[in-house]
């Protein structure tokens, strides 16, 4: 409402410029594009948003929310999100947001896992995240079923996206073995173990392993598994036997396994096929006993040196194994008795028939067979199998003027008779001379009272003295070789038992000082990279 | 009745913004450009409240993005981690970082809302001709137009971050999405403070009493 003032003439007018007003005000376009803008990007967020899983983790450690990754061969899948402790308080709740495209993969076999520096067996992995911080590595599952929510792994699946396949193996010990121990195949590394879990039964362990292709193929239903654990020292009757498998064996343990040689063309073992675990490799290739038949021998003898385990052999071959040893008392004698139990198998003497007559048991022929021989003087004795460990083997022989002894098939199992091994011989002969000594020293006592009347010069009794002395003194000398020999063999100073000794206590001194680096190696693996360094607080 | 204060429009007069020069517009028109410094003359701003409701309407639509997509991601070998404004906030939070966090949080938070808020309030007041406190009002747009550019120093520290820190192997910097909504926030609010005509505040009061004066007169 401008009222022109008239009262101040000085002032002038303004210029005219022609309007350009524009109907609509372009200011308005600015919100507009700010909105769209906004609108877009939050349209591709959204777009762009992958779905969210859950995953439990028994610890939090190295975790951060919003910095740890998902990572899948190398590549970022995913971010956590927020981390939580779960209801239980026993473990951790980790929300990751994943990658739109990884929908596919989150299915009910994906697995997830921790990565970090980890040393397991002889192997170093993870040394990269000591700069990046830990990150959740992933392993692709195979199956269909959608899944969000994930336990992890507590360690790194060994079988990653590696082809091979899976066995299971059957086994009383451990031993040295662990998780990421190596498997060897003609002393090339050719997989790993798994896991080991006690069996339900608590009686046994079950090794997982994993072979990688193209070793597994060379696995068939009757291949050989068996510790290659350290060093195998091993002081039996047979003598010292040192077996290894490689040196990285020695310091972690390991599993060799091998397939008999007749198999060429194996077909390869289906997946967790179960073996079982021999303790050494002879153990692995020695053909189980077919139908093992158990006696029982009851000597009249110390049993020191004696083993379970220890061979049973005829004509020096291994036909079995003793299996158990156990003294026990006769109630009505009031007397001791140490049977024992072994194991033999019947096809490994030759108890394999060229043809079994039609319509006779097996085991009734074997009976006949049994019986015969221990009529023509089979019997069961103890022998030294090796002088300086003093094991002892049962040996069947034949023995040509034994006793006469029939078979109580009655009984279970069976007893067969025995004779005394060769050290209880010496010592009998031993005793037996030396009463033959006692008894002609006393004859040559009398002899010499009742000579003390008789001696005349020329005497009929002093050529007989004579004699007697002569022949006493012969036995005498006998003896005293013998005994000297004796002596020789037994006699705490000799060279004998100070070699023995010796090499007892280097042995001692070398386990001890193996124990100490195994115990060490255990306690600081990381000293195989960086050495002894002090004692870690 | 105190007199009605003369003002330059009451009296059908530009007084030119730039120079100071009162000049009467040309007759039949209400604008024009100064008779001796050629500035564009105007009784009011035009437009002025459509213009600075435009603006803080652009300026809230980005404010949301700004604070919610990261403004700077750092890429070091071991992954790539891109923060916001308030995870800047959380993460400078310190028992001896916290007064520069508490700067962050002012300068990058607060000072933007309360900006967007401040003048919505001026806007919405002046549009419904209210004459309470236009002391106040005149003193809030002051400290809007003062404050408000302050808000560009988070801008100004994020590039000079992403131009210095630049060790590619080892760790680079780069600005966000977030960072680019940030800054025109900062712009529309400016621009929004610019084409608010403070003037207008006091039309109002002098129309109101323009009117009781012609009613009781």
């Amino acid at each position: 409402m401008p009222d022109h003032d008239q009262s101040l003439p000085q002032v002038p007018e303004s210029k005219t410029v022609p309007k350009k007003r524009a109907r609509f005000s372009f200011v308005w376009v600015i919100p507009i594009v700010a909105a769209a803008a906004g609108v877009w990007i939050a349209v591709t967020r959204i777009m762009n948003k992958g779905p969210e899983i859950t995953i439990v983790f028994t610890s939090a450690d190295g975790l951060e929310a919003n910095k740890t990754k998902v990572n899948y061969n190398g590549l970022d899948v995913g971010t956590l999100t927020a981390i939580r402790l779960a209801p239980d308080h026993q473990h951790v709740i980790a929300t990751a947001a994943m990658n739109p495209k990884t929908k596919d993969y989150l299915v009910k076999d994906t697995k997830f896992w921790v990565v970090k520096p980890r040393m397991s067996g002889l192997s170093v992995s993870g040394l990269g995240t000591l700069i990046s911080g830990y990150y959740i590595g992933v392993q692709l599952g195979q199956s269909t079923e959608s899944e969000r929510n994930f336990t992890a792994l507590p360690s790194p699946p060994l079988t990653g996206n590696v082809p091979g396949r899976v066995y299971m193996l059957h086994t009383p010990k451990l031993g040295s073995l662990g998780e990421g121990t190596p498997i060897f195949f003609r002393q090339i590394t050719a997989g790993q173990v798994v896991t080991c879990d006690l069996d339900s039964g608590g009686q046994f362990l079950n090794v997982k392993i994993f072979v990688q292709a193209p070793y597994d193929d060379y696995i068939s239903a009757n291949t050989r598994f068996w510790h290659a654990s350290g060093i195998d020292l091993s002081l039996t009757a047979n003598g010292l036997h040192v077996q290894t498998e490689s040196l990285m064996s020695i310091l972690a343990g390991g599993i060799a396994f091998e397939t008999p040689a007749s198999d060429s063309a194996v077909t390869p073992a289906e997946e967790n096929t179960t073996f079982n675990l021999f303790d050494d490799r002879t153990d692995a290739f020695a053909p189980p006993p077919r139908d093992p038949q158990t006696y029982r021998l009851v000597f009249k003898q110390s049993m020191r040196g004696l083993t379970v385990g220890a061979p049973v052999q005829l004509g020096g071959i291994t036909i079995g194994e003793v299996t158990e040893i156990s003294p026990q008392l006769d109630a009505d004698t009031m007397e001791f008795t140490v049977p024992v139990t072994v194991s033999v198998d019947p096809q490994r003497y030759g108890i394999r028939f060229l043809h079994v007559p039609a319509g006779q048991d097996l085991a009734q022929s074997r009976k006949k067979v049994m019986d015969t021989l221990i009529s023509r003087g089979l019997r069961a004795q103890l022998k030294t199998g090796n002088i300086i460990s003093g094991s002892l083997y049962v040996s069947f022989d034949v023995i040509p003027n034994a006793p006469p002894a029939t078979l109580d098939w009655a009984q279970n199992p069976v007893e067969l008779p025995t004779v005394s091994g060769n050290i209880q011989e010496i010592e009998d002969n031993v005793a037996g001379l030396l009463k033959d000594v006692d008894h002609a020293v006393t004859n040559a006592t009398v002899l010499l009272g009742s000579a003390n009347h008789l001696i005349e010069p020329d005497s009929v009794f002093l050529a007989h003295l004579n004699q007697t002395i002569m022949s006493a003194r012969g036995t005498l000398t006998n003896a005293d070789t013998l005994l000297g020999s004796a002596n020789q063999l037994i006699e705490p100073n000799s060279v004998l038992d100070a070699e023995l000794n010796n090499l007892l206590l280097q042995g001692g001194g070398a386990a001890s000082a193996f124990r100490e680096l195994a115990d060490y190696l255990e306690r600081h693996p990381e000293a195989l990279i960086r050495g002894k360094t002090g004692e870690a607080k | 009745m105190n007199s009605l204060p003369p003002t330059a429009m009451s009296r059908g007069l530009h007084g030119c913004p730039a120079c100071g020069l009162l000049s009467r517009p040309a007759p039949g028109t209400e604008e024009g450009h100064c008779p001796r410094c050629d500035e564009k003359l105007e009784f009011r701003k035009p437009a002025s409240l459509e213009r600075t409701l435009a603006y803080l309407i652009a300026a809230a639509v980005c404010y949301i993005p700004a604070n919610v997509l990261p403004v700077m991601s750092t890429n070091t070998s071991g992954g790539s981690e891109s923060d916001t404004i308030m995870q800047g906030v959380v993460l400078l939070w310190s028992p001896t970082g916290w007064p520069l966090s508490l700067i962050v949080l002012f300068a990058s938070i607060m000072i933007p809302s309360a900006k967007i808020l401040a003048l919505l309030h001026l806007v919405i007041s002046v549009k419904r001709g209210s004459i309470k406190n236009n002391v106040q009002r005149v003193r809030l747009y002051r400290m809007v137009e003062i404050i408000g550019r302050w808000s560009m120093v988070d801008v100004f520290v994020d590039t000079f971050t992403v131009s210095l820190i630049q060790l590619q192997p080892l760790m680079s910097v780069e600005p966000g999405p977030g960072l680019l909504f940030f800054a025109a926030v900062v712009v529309l609010t400016m621009l929004a403070v610019e084409s608010f005509d403070p003037r207008l505040i006091w039309d109002p009061a002098n129309s109101k009493i323009t009117k009781t004066e012609v009613q009781y007169a």
